[in-house]
């Protein structure tokens, strides 16, 4: 019977597999590519930091604000380390605390997006105004206060940011539930008898998925910059070395008035970038996951003119 | 057999206020979208609800299923009576009963393959082992020609046509051996030259005892296909009776209308279209006595005062033809 | 009857992501003189859609095309932006596929005519206004109605609106895409007597796009079939159903459901229509129709003129590519 399978207007693939559009998104836009690479080569210098760092994290190998040099491209910081060793080892903690707070702030957005857009109902107006709450809070104040409160530990801000973080990803997550929640097949499912956990594991989730990876990867750019700013502000943890804490020891120790930039410009830039970096692929993804933003526009007098092709002139 | 029984069937939905609405005490409004509707369908028949959009056979569907409940009324399903039943009671009956959506598009997850789809409603029902499943799943994948199913099991729905994919939606939906097949406009978004082939596909379960009820709006379709017609006005029953009766026949002037305005594939056919005026009014605000007065060519000065019934009337050639005019 | 509009020899080809190219009109020509209305029937992916928007300039960038489009003689494809700019609206208008949930949700309809005036230097402030209310009322639409919103009227009423939309500047071609699919048989009967009136009344040539055969018999004059991005058979719809010389057509009619066909055999064409991102060899239509034969297979048909204005491309009525 019908056993031709393809036809003109059968819609361009949507996507096979989850990880498909990841990759190919990354894969086809420059902008997505650059980042990734900006983020893969970051990330594994400061994963081999320990074996591959210059220098040793605590070895003075020069004066305080030491110039840069061949040896010392960065230059060196005001205990006299060098600065790329510096870098390395300090965007370990960034990057740990960034992660971190990113997966604290995406597991309970998630849960709350999908529950809330899921269930709809009392249940949504109930988690949707928790959520408004939180929104509300200023986030350094709050960070200060709790930092004040129960001291400056590497845990302690991982949660105080990835508590502050979730809301964005709630919202945005529970959009997305409420519009697969009406889809057909959905119907199809409930109409099925299927229980509610199926349907989000099995018919929810993986249409939410890429959107939740769009979205995680821009909340670690904000929670790199929120560590850096915390840092900076001396609420950091004390006994480890980030990105922020390298600019706050720089600063306190008066490198600008020692004329010495190299102690704060890179650190600084390389935070810049790794939030560059994650924005690029994390704009990049949600681009090709919107499905209206490929479409391309009707655009008065924007296709090309070709040659007459003439296949015999019209003989009516 | 009568599989389904749906006796004086009220469904009605608020329309939300909003704060302003409440707070100025705007008076609550419902649409009533079925309005007392009775229709039973019998095993191997296939029974056509036919109207236009807003007449409420969508939502009678939904009803008929289960999946929205009625404000009064019986749906019987085999006997016993569904009405009341809640989830879990359902659960087993929700086998017996399935639905068949309109858009071939939406209706299967895109990324589950073809085997996964048609094997799903087995694994929500915890039905038969994997071997056992999967024969049941090549089984339902030839009763709906796709043949060989080899070549259609791994596909992705977006490598089929819209036709190859209402019919892995109708195989999905006879996997569970259901006895009762709800079809909500089976081919309006496919393609002229395919829809007869899935039409047929639906004509020949009825002929294997599978009972249908047809949603559509397409009267052509309905004639061909259906035992029966209903035709539905703003949430009523306004006319029903053997197919072939209704069309030729027509007793209720709104039926008469929607007949003379279809438009023939032959242009030499024109038949005297007669256009009623405007659209129906909205389900809130029904009209008094006979619902269709308004737009009725033929209303008498009883018609907005008396809401009639739906009895044989003096000209219906079937026992089973009935009319809800005064005038028929 | 003058030719206002001739389409002469139109190709046009669509980019594809993975860096092919869709051939998606074939050297498609057509013509529409003063009041005549022409149907381009086909089933989805066929084309006609593409010719519409080709034939107004609408075409998105990765599109490429070829051709001529003659507006009075004029070549608006190859003459740039420039040439069809201003002809656009005033000379030729359509009502695209979907127009009734394309209107702007924000403004009333009334405020949307008036753009559509203002814009084209038509009308400003209160002529413009008067204007508009005297094309709502031309299609039926209660000229209090144009400070309703959108979303306040029922899908007849918009699409009456974009009907008013596309008329705000006289055009003297129509090109209507799909303009009756999403709506009710009673409500699609209405907007078929409105454009048979305004054909009748001002003369307006209709470019009628649709799948729905029935339609075109009833409203056409004559009717173009498209398959796989070029006219299989045209000519007056009443030769197309009573005499049709291309299996599709014939069978394309058949498959139509019909009150009065109520006994005849149901058809239903087996297959699908053929890629049009590959070189088409032979008859596009062969791998699924019931009378090929051998010169099917590797021979393109091409449209040849049969008798009065009855045009088809099949070998059936003479071999010849």
């Amino acid at each position: 019977m019908s056993v031709v399978l393809y036809e003109p207007g059968v819609e361009e693939a949507p996507v096979r597999s989850r990880r498909g559009l990841v990759w190919e998104t990354i894969r086809r836009r420059p902008s997505a590519t650059v980042g990734a690479v900006l983020l893969l080569v970051i990330a594994l210098a400061a994963v081999l930091a320990p074996w591959i760092a210059p220098y040793g994290l605590h070895d003075q190998v020069g004066p305080v604000f030491g110039r840069p040099s061949r040896s010392h491209p960065l230059g060196l910081d005001d205990g006299g380390i060098d600065m790329v060793t510096l870098l390395m080892w300090g965007a370990r903690i960034s990057l740990v605390v960034g992660f971190a707070a990113t997966a604290v702030s995406i597991l309970i957005g998630g849960v709350v997006g999908i529950v809330s857009g899921y269930f709809g109902g009392w249940v949504d107006t109930l988690l949707m105004r928790i959520t408004d709450y939180f929104l509300v809070i200023p986030d350094v104040p709050l960070m200060i206060v709790v930092a004040a409160i129960w001291g400056p530990s590497l845990f302690h801000i991982v949660i105080v940011i990835g508590i502050l973080l979730w809301t964005g990803t709630a919202r945005v997550i529970r959009a997305q539930v409420k519009s697969v929640r009406e889809r057909v097949y959905v119907k199809r499912a409930r109409a099925l008898g299927a229980g509610h956990a199926r349907i989000v594991l099995r018919h929810v989730l993986p249409q939410v998925a890429p959107l939740l990876i769009a979205n995680t990867v821009l909340t670690v750019a904000v929670a790199v910059f929120d560590e850096t700013a915390l840092s900076f502000l001396g609420l950091g943890d004390p006994s480890r070395i980030s990105l922020g804490k390298v600019i706050e020891n720089a600063f306190q120790r008066a490198a600008i008035s020692s004329g010495a930039w190299w102690a704060i410009v890179p650190p600084g830039a390389l935070v810049a970038i790794v939030i560059l970096a994650c924005s690029l692929v994390g704009q990049a993804l949600e681009d090709a996951l919107n499905p209206r933003l490929r479409v391309a526009h009707l655009g008065a007098r924007t296709f090309r003119l070709r040659p007459l092709v003439g296949r015999g002139a019209e003989s009516v | 057999m009568t599989l389904l029984a749906v006796e004086d069937l009220v469904v009605r939905y608020p329309v939300p206020r909003g704060l302003v609405g409440t707070l100025a005490r705007r008076p609550r409004l419902d649409v009533h979208a079925v309005d007392g509707v009775t229709l039973d369908v019998g095993s191997g028949e296939l029974v056509a609800l036919v109207g236009e959009s807003g007449c409420g056979k969508t939502t009678t569907a939904q009803t008929v299923l289960r999946l929205v409940d009625p404000v009064s009324g019986t749906v019987r399903f085999q006997g016993s009576d569904i009405t009341q039943l809640g989830p879990s009671a359902l659960r087993p009956l929700r086998r017996r009963m399935q639905i068949v959506y309109q858009d071939p598009y939406e209706s299967l997850d895109p990324r589950l393959r073809v085997r996964a789809a048609v094997e799903e409603p087995l694994v929500i029902h915890r039905l038969g082992s994997r071997a056992e499943r999967a024969e049941r799943v090549r089984d339902a994948l030839a009763r709906v020609e796709l043949s060989p199913p080899e070549l259609f099991l791994d596909r992705y729905p977006h490598e089929l046509s819209g036709g190859q994919r209402q019919r892995v939606a109708i195989a999905a939906a006879l996997v569970l051996e259901p006895e009762l097949l709800v079809a909500d406009e089976p081919v309006s978004m496919l393609d002229v030259s395919v829809r007869a082939g899935i039409l047929q596909l639906l004509d020949s379960l009825r002929a294997g005892g599978l009972g249908i009820l047809m949603i559509t709006h397409d009267l052509s379709t309905a004639a061909r296909f259906a035992d029966r017609i209903c035709v539905m006005y703003l949430g009523r029953i306004v006319e029903e009776g053997p197919a072939s009766e209704v069309v030729e026949n027509p007793q209720h002037p709104y039926t008469r209308a929607l007949l003379s305005v279809v438009p023939s594939r032959d242009p030499r056919r024109r038949r005297r279209p007669q256009i009623l005026r405007g659209e129906a009014p909205d389900a809130t605000r029904i009209p008094s006595g006979c619902r269709f007065h308004p737009r009725c060519p033929i209303a008498i000065e009883i018609c907005p005062q008396v809401d009639p019934q739906l009895e044989r009337p003096a000209a219906a050639r079937s026992p089973e033809h009935r009319a809800a005019c005064v005038r028929a | 009857m003058s030719t206002l509009l001739q389409v002469e020899d139109l190709h046009v080809w669509f980019e594809l992501p993975d860096g092919g190219e869709l051939h998606a009109v074939q050297g498609l020509s057509l013509g529409v003189g003063t009041g005549e209305r022409v149907g381009l029937v086909g089933e989805s992916g066929c084309g006609k859609t593409t010719t519409a928007l080709a034939i107004m300039g609408l075409l998105p960038p990765t599109a490429s095309a070829s051709g001529r489009v003659l507006l009075d003689g004029k070549d608006v494809l190859a003459g740039g932006e420039a040439t069809i700019r201003p002809r656009r609206w005033v000379d030729v208008a359509i009502v695209f596929q979907g127009a009734m949930n394309a209107l702007n949700p924000v403004r009333t309809v009334g405020s949307q005519i008036v753009e559509a005036l203002e814009l084209h230097g038509r009308a400003r402030g209160g002529a413009a206004r008067a204007r508009a209310a005297q094309l709502l009322e031309s299609v039926g639409i209660p000229a209090a109605r144009a400070k309703r919103y959108p979303h306040e009227l029922s899908g007849g009423m918009r699409q009456r609106a974009a009907i008013a939309m596309a008329l705000s500047c006289n055009p003297r071609v129509l090109i209507a895409d799909e303009p009756t699919t999403a709506l009710d048989v009673m409500v699609q009967a209405q907007i078929l007597e409105l454009l048979d009136a305004l054909c009748r009344d001002f003369g307006l040539a209709l470019i009628l796009v649709t799948h729905d055969l029935p339609v075109v018999a009833q409203l056409c004059d004559a009717a173009a079939v498209m398959y796989a991005g070029e006219i299989v058979e045209r000519g007056p719809v009443d030769a197309l159903y009573h005499d049709p010389r291309h299996p599709y057509t014939r069978l394309l009619f058949a498959a139509t459901a019909d009150l009065d066909g109520r006994d005849a055999p149901v058809v239903s064409i087996p297959g699908a229509p053929p890629r049009l991102d590959r070189e088409l060899v032979g008859c596009p239509f062969s791998p699924r129709c019931d009378r090929r034969f051998d010169p099917c297979g590797t021979l393109r048909p091409a449209l040849r003129a049969l008798d009065d204005g009855h045009a088809a491309a099949c070998h059936l009525n003479g071999v010849g590519g």
